[in-house]
C-alpha cells in the first residue's frame, strides 16, 4: 500500500519533473501555431495567395504610409496579399518539411538497421552508398536531381528524403551494432526468431528514439533547404506560395526598399528552423542513450 | 602506415566511382536523358542524333563504359548555353569562387575562434549564453536571407556597399560574411568544445601547478593544442564552402562555380549541372582523403 503510493507520488513527480526540464515551451508552441495555421490556411487567409491585384503592386505593411487595412502585411510585385501568402505558404513548409523529413527517416532507419544487423557485405554495400551520398554537397545534389525531375511539391519531398537518409543510416547502424550484441537479441536467436522478426520486434525500438531526435533536427535543415531550392527556382513552382519562393519574388522590389518582402517570409523560415532545433536539442538531452545514463 | 593509406585510397577510388555511377543512373532512370542532354527547342530528329552519338539504344554498362571514359579523359561536354567546354567552363570561375570561400573562411575564423575561447573560458555564464544563441542563429538563418537583408541594410539604406557583382574588395565583404555566417557559429562550438577538452588536461593542470599565470596557460598551452580539429575542419570546409555559395552567389550575382549552376538551372544547360555536381562531389572526397592521410601522418596513433 505505503510502496505503491510512493511509487505514483515518484511517477507524478517524474511527469511534473518531465515537464518542466526546460521544455522548449516557446517553439513547441511556435511549431504548433504554424501547423494549425497551415491546416486552417483557407479560413484564416483573407485572400486567395495566387491571385493580385496588378492595381495595388507594391503596398506596404498598414502601419506604414501608404498601407492600408486591405492589406494588413502589404502586396507583393503582382498586387498579392501578402500574408494570405505567409499563411499559405506555412502550409507548404510543413507538408514538405514534414513528409521528407518522415520519408527520409524512414528509408535511412530501414537500411541503418539491415545494414548494422546484417553485417558483411550487405553493411559494405549500404555503407560504402551511404558514404558517397554524404561526401556529395547536400544542396549541389538536391538541385542536380531537381533538374532532372522538374520541379513539383512531390518531387522536391523525394528529393529531399532521397538526399537527407544518409544521415539517419550512419547514427541507426552504429546503434544497432551494441543493441545486437545485448542479451535479448541473442536470447531472440536462441529462441528461433528469424532475423526479420528480430530487426522489427527487437531493434527497431530500441532504435526508434534517435530517428526521432535526428528527425527533429533535421526538419530545420530540410525547410532551409525547401526554401533555398524554392529560391533558386528548382523547388516549388509558381505562383504557389512558398517562403523560400517569395524570397525570390522579393528581390524585384529590393533595390526600391521594399523590405517586407524580404524581411517577413525569411523571419517565417527563421523562427520555423530555430523552433525546430530547439525542440530537437532539448529531445536530444532527453533521449540520447548516453547523456542519459546520467 | 602504407596499409592504411592504400586502403583508405580504395575507399575514396570507390566513393568516386559510386559517385559516377550514382549521377550517371539518376539521368537516365528518371526519364528520358536525350530530353535532357539536347539544347532546348530542339526537333525530333535531333532528339534520334543525340541518341545515336551517346549510344542511349545500348544496354547501360556499355553506355557506362563511355560516359566514364570521357569523363577521365576531362570530357565533361559542351555548354548549351556559352558553346565552350564545360571543364573550361568551371575552370574559369573556379578562382572566384576559392576567393570568395577564402574571404568566409577568414571570416569565419576570426568570429568563431575568439568567441569559441571566450565561451569555453567563461564556461556557463552569460557570455557562454550569448555565444550558445549566436550559434543557434547562425544555423536557422538560411545564408541567402541574411545576404538579403544585408543588401537592404547596407546598399539600399546607406549605400554604404555594393548590391551585385564582383572586382573591388567592397564587393567581396557582403558575399564572405553571409556565406562565413553559418560556418562562424560551427567554428565555434568546435572551438568551444575543443578548447574545454584541452583545458581538462593534464599537461595543462600541470602549467597551471607551475605557477603560470592563466592567460598564458591559454594561450601558449590549451589554444595551439584547440586549434587543430578547428584547423581540420575548417580546411574540408573550405570545399564544402565553394559548394554551398551557390545561393549566396545567385543573390550577389558572383561570378563564381555556385553562379554557373544557377545559370545551368536558367538555361536549362544540363552539361554544365551535370559537371558541376560531379566536380564538387569529386573534390570533397579529395579533400577528405588528403586529411585523412595528413591525419595519419602527422599522428602515428590513427590507425583504423
Amino acid at each position: 500500500m505505503n510502496d505503491s503510493r510512493s511509487a505514483t507520488l515518484t511517477l507524478a513527480w517524474r511527469l511534473a519533473a518531465f515537464r518542466t526540464e526546460g521544455f522548449p515551451v516557446i517553439p513547441t508552441a511556435i511549431i504548433v501555431t504554424v501547423a494549425l495555421v497551415a491546416i486552417f490556411a483557407d479560413a484564416l487567409a483573407p485572400y486567395n495567395p495566387e491571385l493580385g491585384t496588378l492595381g495595388d503592386r507594391f503596398r506596404p505593411p498598414a502601419w506604414q504610409a501608404g498601407g492600408s487595412e486591405k492589406y494588413l502585411l502589404g502586396t507583393d510585385h503582382l498586387g498579392r496579399d501578402v500574408l494570405s501568402r505567409l499563411i499559405f505558404g506555412a502550409r507548404v513548409s510543413m507538408i514538405v518539411g514534414f513528409t521528407a523529413v518522415i520519408v527520409a527517416g524512414f528509408i535511412g532507419t530501414v537500411l541503418g538497421i539491415i545494414s548494422g544487423y546484417l553485417g558483411r557485405w550487405v553493411d559494405q554495400v549500404i555503407m560504402r552508398l551511404t558514404d558517397t551520398w554524404l561526401a556529395l554537397p547536400a544542396l549541389t545534389f538536391a538541385i542536380f536531381l531537381a533538374a532532372i525531375v522538374g520541379p513539383s511539391v512531390n518531387n522536391i519531398i523525394i528529393i529531399l528524403a532521397a538526399v537527407y537518409w544518409t544521415r539517419y543510416a550512419r547514427v541507426i547502424r552504429g546503434e544497432v551494432l551494441s543493441v545486437k550484441e545485448r542479451d535479448f537479441v541473442r536470447l531472440a536467436v536462441v529462441a528461433g526468431c528469424s532475423k526479420w522478426t528480430i530487426m522489427r520486434r527487437h531493434i527497431l525500438p530500441n532504435v526508434v528514439n534517435s530517428a526521432i531526435v535526428l528527425g527533429t533536427l533535421q526538419l530545420g535543415v530540410v525547410i532551409i533547404t525547401e526554401a533555398a531550392l524554392s529560391f533558386l527556382g528548382v523547388g516549388v513552382p509558381p505562383p504557389q506560395p512558398a517562403w523560400g519562393l517569395m524570397l525570390a519574388d522579393g528581390k524585384k522590389g529590393l533595390m526600391a526598399g521594399y523590405w517586407w518582402l524580404t524581411v517577413l517570409p525569411g523571419s517565417c523560415i527563421m523562427l520555423m528552423v530555430l523552433s525546430a532545433n530547439l525542440l530537437g536539442d532539448w529531445l536530444r538531452v532527453k533521449f540520447d542513450p548516453q547523456l542519459r545514463q546520467l | 602506415m602504407k596499409g592504411y593509406i592504400l586502403r583508405r585510397l580504395g575507399y575514396s577510388l570507390v566513393s568516386l566511382f559510386l559517385l559516377s555511377v550514382t549521377i550517371f543512373l539518376f539521368v537516365r532512370v528518371t526519364g528520358d536523358p536525350a530530353v535532357l542532354l539536347v539544347e532546348p527547342g530542339a526537333s525530333k530528329d535531333d532528339l534520334e542524333m543525340i541518341r545515336q552519338q551517346f549510344g542511349l539504344d545500348q544496354p547501360l554498362p556499355v553506355q557506362y563504359g563511355s560516359f566514364i571514359t570521357s569523363l577521365l579523359r576531362g570530357d565533361f561536354g559542351q555548354s548549351f548555353y556559352y558553346r565552350t567546354p564545360v571543364l573550361e567552363l568551371y575552370l574559369s570561375r573556379l578562382p572566384h569562387s576559392l576567393l570568395l570561400a577564402g574571404a568566409a573562411m577568414v571570416f569565419s575564423l576570426v568570429v568563431g575562434i575568439p568567441t569559441g575561447i571566450i565561451a569555453a573560458v567563461r564556461v556557463n555564464r552569460w557570455w557562454d549564453s550569448v555565444g550558445k544563441i549566436f550559434a543557434l542563429l547562425g544555423l536557422s538563418m538560411p545564408s541567402f536571407w541574411v545576404g538579403l537583408l544585408m543588401i537592404l541594410f547596407f546598399s539600399v539604406y546607406l549605400g554604404w556597399l555594393p548590391s551585385s557583382g564582383s572586382g573591388t574588395l567592397l564587393h567581396l565583404v557582403m558575399p564572405a560574411i553571409a556565406l562565413g555566417w553559418v560556418f562562424a557559429a560551427a567554428h565555434m562550438r568546435l572551438t568551444r568544445s575543443s578548447m574545454l577538452e584541452v583545458l581538462g588536461s593534464e599537461y595543462v593542470k600541470l602549467a597551471r601547478l607551475k605557477g603560470l599565470p592563466e592567460a598564458l596557460v591559454i594561450s601558449k598551452h590549451a589554444f595551439k593544442n584547440a586549434l587543430i580539429p578547428v584547423l581540420t575542419l575548417a580546411g574540408i570546409n573550405l570545399v564544402i564552402m565553394v559548394n554551398v555559395a551557390v545561393v549566396v552567389e545567385t543573390v550577389f550575382a558572383w561570378p563564381g562555380v555556385g553562379r554557373l549552376l544557377y545559370e545551368g538551372i536558367a538555361f536549362r544547360d544540363f552539361p554544365v549541372v551535370q559537371a558541376t555536381v560531379l566536380l564538387g562531389g569529386a573534390m570533397i572526397v579529395i579533400v577528405n582523403l588528403l586529411v585523412d592521410i595528413l591525419y595519419a601522418v602527422i599522428d602515428p596513433r590513427i590507425r583504423y
